[in-house]
């Protein structure tokens, strides 16, 4: 990429950082009642509709909405992101709190995806046997549409309670890790696992296959030297797509298995309305999907050197 | 079939051994109809250093054959009965790792089209290495040393550069040079070249079939030459053997099968390459230079920006050309020559740089969108593939009546009976209407195009290489049906090809252009008898068979 193209590309990231800020602020103030009111006005509290209201003074919560949005996007941009309403914390310290877990979880979720979706895709792709072939090879199309609570559901049925293999509660670091890595890690495998194989099949049928075979090649020298290379791409592509799938499966594995972390975070600053914390969330989820999607696009001239090529529109 | 094969001379003698032998050679491809036999009971033989050429049009089984020889059939595709040896071994029966050590090390394949026969991801120098790498072939260092080597034998310039470049950075006769680089770095006996030339350009043709000839003589080769072109087969082959529908109606050697042809369909295709080889343009009507033109062209530039800092790159150079009404003229020019960007600028598709363009009256240049479609009532296109050039979901009848529903003429009635007749003026069955394109041959599939572009009563049709994707006899029946149409109809053709050969047989005037500039332009009939240029003399060369 030249550095102009890159600096144009950085401009759309922070442009789409700044709209999913401004999407999700508006949203949130759309919202009919707000935390405040989530909060305080429990008729057990007792409070009167005076003191309510001074209530919402102090939170700033009756600011016209022009205000409010300076002010808070001028904080994000230094790295301030307020409040939150349910317990007063600041929502920075909350979120270096939860992010390491979630991180890791994610990270792991992630890279047990990859490699499930390697390995259905290579097996489907390397047996001969035509019915297991097809059989591996849709696969991934039930996986996809398999939700990710009754997955994790499933999992605890089988690996905790009837096999007795991974304790749910009370496990190490490791062990508790292994059923959300996996919940996580299937619905994500799954699309993932059906461009792989989609791409390998459309690369197989290219002629220049025809000529590696020609030179003697094995099926497996085909696969790993010819054909993954040029399947990469549109994996890649969607794989940083998929990233985004990765936050919606924590938010849903972290309250089933009931791990701390920003899925569990999100959870409850749904509940309880918290507008600040879930504009955090937004915003932070948005980020590292540009991020991501960024280093794909850099990545992808690598893996394939056509993409170096800058085409001009009429030849 | 048999008797056929018995009654041509047999070159290989008794006491040498032939490289190959195919024997009653019968493949089935398993599609949705159930199993389809495409190659009956074929068996032909291959000599030592001989250049056997199979022959036959798209369908005859030739491309089957030549795979099932290194046992590389498409996966739904079988051999049901037959046999296949090399050097007196056997190669049917052999497991899949035994062929392996056959493939790439006995036998080299030349592929059909070096533009995506290429790994795009791969380096020129790793695809090349790869069958070196694959048979375990010398140290890394060697074989580093020996790919050089390779692409200087194969005629590349400067292949320390090359080996570090990608296919899409190559042309493609420099990438079928490495492909045939490729073929033969482990010197095997066996060359099957498949259709090697028919994606080049007919210059680069000859050079590619040259290249493959100096090396057949040098390491004494044998070549089997799949190709659908009898001038091809007739120019290098020792001997031929044509297919048709599966199965083999003669063979023999050249000069035997050329000049004593026995079989009716031999003759068609001898009889269609003479006359591509030797068509003499007859001269143009006398009263040509006082008709109207139909076509002017003024001074066309097209620039293409090439970025920043860069020159523009030039694409059209200053092109003049007029054609007169009811008449032909051929732009002729290898790929990369301008004709493409000068066929769109006359059609108004792309605004030139420069010049003047007045096609039936309209003064192109200057149309703005809404007189550009007026524009497209006088003027139409039929382009080269008609596989892609028509809707696959839309019945051939309402591909045929678009023009008339775009421009909103006649009722439903009136158009299906429009539709008929056009199917008819193309030599069409009326009951094509209900069919899908995908149901149609690729000579009905152009008929189709035509028709389409007819339905509308147009002054002016380019004819954008129409008859290149198609086989020889088909071209033959195209060309003529084109004729025909023009003497009824009064059109007035641009008839856009990279092949001299067709252009003598249907075009009265013809521009040669070369890297975006007129070189030589003329009646055909001068052109042809008289050509000016070096590069003219070439490309009249360059037709196979003359």
């Amino acid at each position: 990429m030249t550095p102009r193209a890159l600096a144009t590309r950085l401009g759309q990231s922070l442009l789409v950082i700044v709209l999913a800020f401004t999407g999700a602020f508006l949203m949130l103030q759309a919202l009919p009642g707000d935390a405040v009111l989530i909060k305080f006005e429990n008729p057990e509290l007792g409070l009167t509709p005076a003191q309510i209201a001074e209530i919402r003074e102090a939170y700033g919560a009756d600011t016209p909405i022009w205000t409010s949005f300076w002010h808070t996007l001028s904080g994000f941009v230094v790295g301030d992101f307020g409040y939150s309403i349910q317990n007063g914390t600041a929502v920075r310290d909350l979120l270096a709190e939860v992010l390491p877990s979630t991180a890791l979880l994610g990270v792991l979720g992630f890279a047990a995806a990859v490699v499930l979706a390697c390995v259905v895709a290579f097996t489907a792709m390397g047996v001969r046997n035509p019915w297991l072939r097809n059989t591996l090879a849709s696969l991934p199309s039930v996986l996809v549409s398999v939700p990710v609570f009754w997955l994790a559901m499933v999992l605890i049925q089988v690996f905790s309670f009837r096999l007795g293999l991974v304790r749910v509660i009370g496990g190490g670091p490791v062990e508790s890790l292994v059923l959300p890595v996996l919940t996580l890690a299937v619905p994500i495998s799954a699309p993932l696992a059906q461009i792989l194989v989609r791409s390998i099949e459309d690369v197989q049928r290219q002629p220049f296959i025809a000529v590696v075979r020609a030179k003697g090649a094995s099926r497996w020298w085909v696969l790993t030297r010819n054909i993954v290379r040029n399947a990469l791409v549109p994996t890649l592509t969607i794989a940083g797509v998929l990233l985004g799938e990765l936050v919606a499966g924590a938010i849903v594995t972290e309250t089933v298995f009931g791990r701390a972390g920003l899925g569990r975070l999100t959870e409850q600053a749904v509940a309880n309305q918290d507008v600040a914390v879930l504009q955090a969330v937004v915003v932070l989820t948005a980020v590292i999907f540009v991020v991501v999607n960024l280093a794909v696009d850099l990545v992808a001239p690598l893996v394939d050197p056509r993409l170096k090529k800058e085409v001009r529109a009429a030849a | 079939m048999t008797a056929l094969t018995q009654a041509a001379p047999d070159t290989v003698s008794d006491d040498s051994q032939p490289l190959l032998e195919v024997e009653g050679l019968t493949l089935s491809y398993d599609t949705r109809q159930g199993r389809v036999e495409v190659v009956h009971d074929v068996s032909f033989r291959v000599g030592r250093g001989e250049v056997v050429a199979l022959v036959g049009e798209s369908g005859s089984g030739k491309t089957s054959t030549a795979q099932a020889v290194i046992d590389l059939l498409a996966d739904n595709g079988r051999r049901d009965s037959g046999r296949v040896v090399l050097a007196g071994s056997e190669l049917t029966g052999l497991s899949d790792r035994a062929m392996r050590q056959v493939r790439g090390r006995r036998i080299g394949l030349v592929p059909q089209d070096p533009n995506n026969s290429l790994n795009p991801v791969k380096t020129i120098g790793d695809s090349l290495a790869e069958v070196l790498k694959i048979h375990g072939w010398g140290s890394k260092p060697a074989i580093a040393q020996r790919v050089l080597d390779l692409l200087e034998k194969v005629g590349i310039d400067r292949p320390e550069l090359r080996v570090t470049q990608y296919p899409h950075e190559l042309s493609g006769g420099m990438k079928q040079r490495v492909l045939i680089a490729s073929a033969i770095a482990l010197d095997p006996e066996l060359i099957i070249a498949d259709e090697p030339t028919s994606a080049l350009d007919v210059t680069v043709q000859r050079r590619i079939l040259d290249l493959i000839d100096a090396l057949r003589a040098e390491t004494g080769a044998s070549v089997l030459l799949v190709t659908h072109d009898l001038g091809v087969a007739k120019e290098r082959a020792d001997r031929i053997v044509v297919m048709r529908g599966g199965q083999i109606v003669e063979q023999g050697p050249t000069a035997h099968v050329v000049e004593h042809a026995e079989n009716p369909y031999t003759r068609t295709l001898l009889h269609e390459a003479a006359a591509v080889a030797w068509a003499t343009p007859a001269p143009p009507p006398a009263d040509l230079a006082e008709r109207d033109v139909a076509i002017e062209v003024t001074d066309l530039v097209q620039d293409f920006d090439q970025g920043r800092g860069r020159e523009p790159f030039r694409a059209v150079d200053h092109v003049s050309l007029a054609v007169a009404k009811g008449s032909t003229h051929a732009i002729v020019g290898e790929s990369g020559s301008g004709k493409t960007s000068t066929v769109r600028a006359i059609l108004g598709f792309q605004r030139p740089t420069s010049g003047v363009v007045r096609v039936a009256g309209h003064e192109v240049t200057s149309l703005r969108p809404r007189q550009l479609r007026d524009l497209r009532r006088s003027a139409q296109l039929v382009l080269q593939n008609p596989y892609s050039s028509l809707d696959p979901r839309q019945a051939v009848g309402d591909i045929v009546a678009e023009p008339l529903v775009n421009f909103r003429l006649g009722n439903r009635a009136e158009r299906s009976r429009q539709v008929a007749a056009y199917l008819d003026k193309v030599a069409l069955p009326a009951t094509i209407a209900q069919r899908l394109p995908r149901e149609l041959s690729g000579g009905q599939r152009q008929r189709v195009a035509i028709a389409r572009a007819l339905i509308i009563h147009p002054e002016v049709v380019v004819l954008d290489e129409p008859v290149s994707a198609l086989d020889v006899t088909v071209q033959a029946q195209i060309l003529r049906l084109l004729d025909d149409l023009q003497r009824d109809l009064g059109l007035t053709y641009l008839f856009i090809s990279h092949d001299l050969g067709v252009v003598g047989q249907i075009s009265d005037t013809v521009s040669v252009m070369q890297s975006g500039r007129v070189v030589e332009h003329g009646t055909t009939h001068e052109v042809f008898s008289d050509p000016q240029t070096d590069y003219t003399r070439e490309l009249l060369a360059a037709i196979p068979g003359r």
